[in-house]
């Protein structure tokens, strides 16, 4: 049900013709992936996506869209060509992962049961990222105080 | 009962909405977005996989979400430089559409 709701709103967010309406599809179509990241027994990787996408990426998609004031896209000429072409690599890609997951070694099994008392994913998520995954994880850090400092230079008046 | 076949149906088929948008749609928010959903559908089959092949003590394979959460993280920053790019460029050009920024065509 919860793939149901994530696959239509984000099929709202390309057929949409308003940007506000195609970003508040996608706030929606995200929770419906958090949803099913904790059918998942990712609880962890659900509610970061909840924080991370629902609150602060589309915070900033819905402010630089009011901001540019970009009004619903007027009707212009479809390129034909460019349509039908689009749509048919899409589907053609979307057979191919067809076949590819038909072919795939167990993939009509279900989940194996947990052990008990095994849903504490923070902890185990948390001793990885601070044990084995140190390096990466400053290298993360580092790479975030780049973006800020990126953002900072683009939005200045002029590039001189 | 869901399958690992049906995670991975339902990823691969948000991946191609999110492909269809860059291919179809002109605005350049939207194909933002559409880039957004693919990075999220590659972050769902890498949690269903770390779900139903589990370790041998039983537990999920945590170093997928790991990797997931360095994934939201780098996506995040993304946004933030990519945003920034495009009101640079609206600054410039007044325009989001991108049959209108051609400059680098050939």
């Amino acid at each position: 049900m919860f793939a149901a709701l994530m696959l239509v709103f984000g099929a709202a967010v390309v057929l949409n013709r308003n940007p506000v309406a195609s970003a508040l599809s996608l706030v929606l179509s995200f929770l419906g992936l958090a949803a099913l990241f904790m059918s998942l027994d990712a609880y962890f990787i659900g509610i970061i996506q909840v924080l991370v996408y629902a609150g602060a990426v589309m915070v900033l998609f819905l402010f630089i869209i009011m901001l540019l004031d970009i009004r619903a896209e007027e009707r212009r000429k479809l390129n034909v060509v460019a349509v039908v072409g689009g749509g048919a690599v899409a589907l053609a890609l979307f057979v191919q992962i067809c076949l590819v997951v038909g072919q795939l070694r167990g993939a009509d099994e279900t989940a194996p049961a947990l052990p008990a008392g095994a849903a504490d994913d923070v902890r185990q998520v948390g001793l990885l990222l601070f044990g084995s995954y140190n390096l990466p994880f400053q290298v993360i850090a580092v790479l975030v105080l780049v973006a800020t400092i990126g953002v900072i230079v683009l939005s200045k008046r002029e590039l001189r | 009962m869901a399958t690992l076949g049906h995670y991975l149906i339902v990823s691969g088929l948000l991946f191609t909405i999110g492909f269809a948008g860059v291919m179809l749609r002109r605005s350049i928010i939207i194909i933002f977005m559409s880039l957004e959903l693919m990075l999220n559908a590659a972050n769902l089959s890498l949690v269903a996989f770390s779900r139903f092949r589990v370790a041998p003590d039983g537990l999920p394979n945590y170093n997928a979400h790991v990797f997931v959460f360095f994934i939201i993280t780098v996506a995040a920053a993304e946004v933030a430089v990519g945003l920034a790019i495009i009101v640079a460029l609206y600054r410039a050009r007044q325009t989001t559409h991108v049959e209108d920024i051609s400059s680098l065509k050939f």
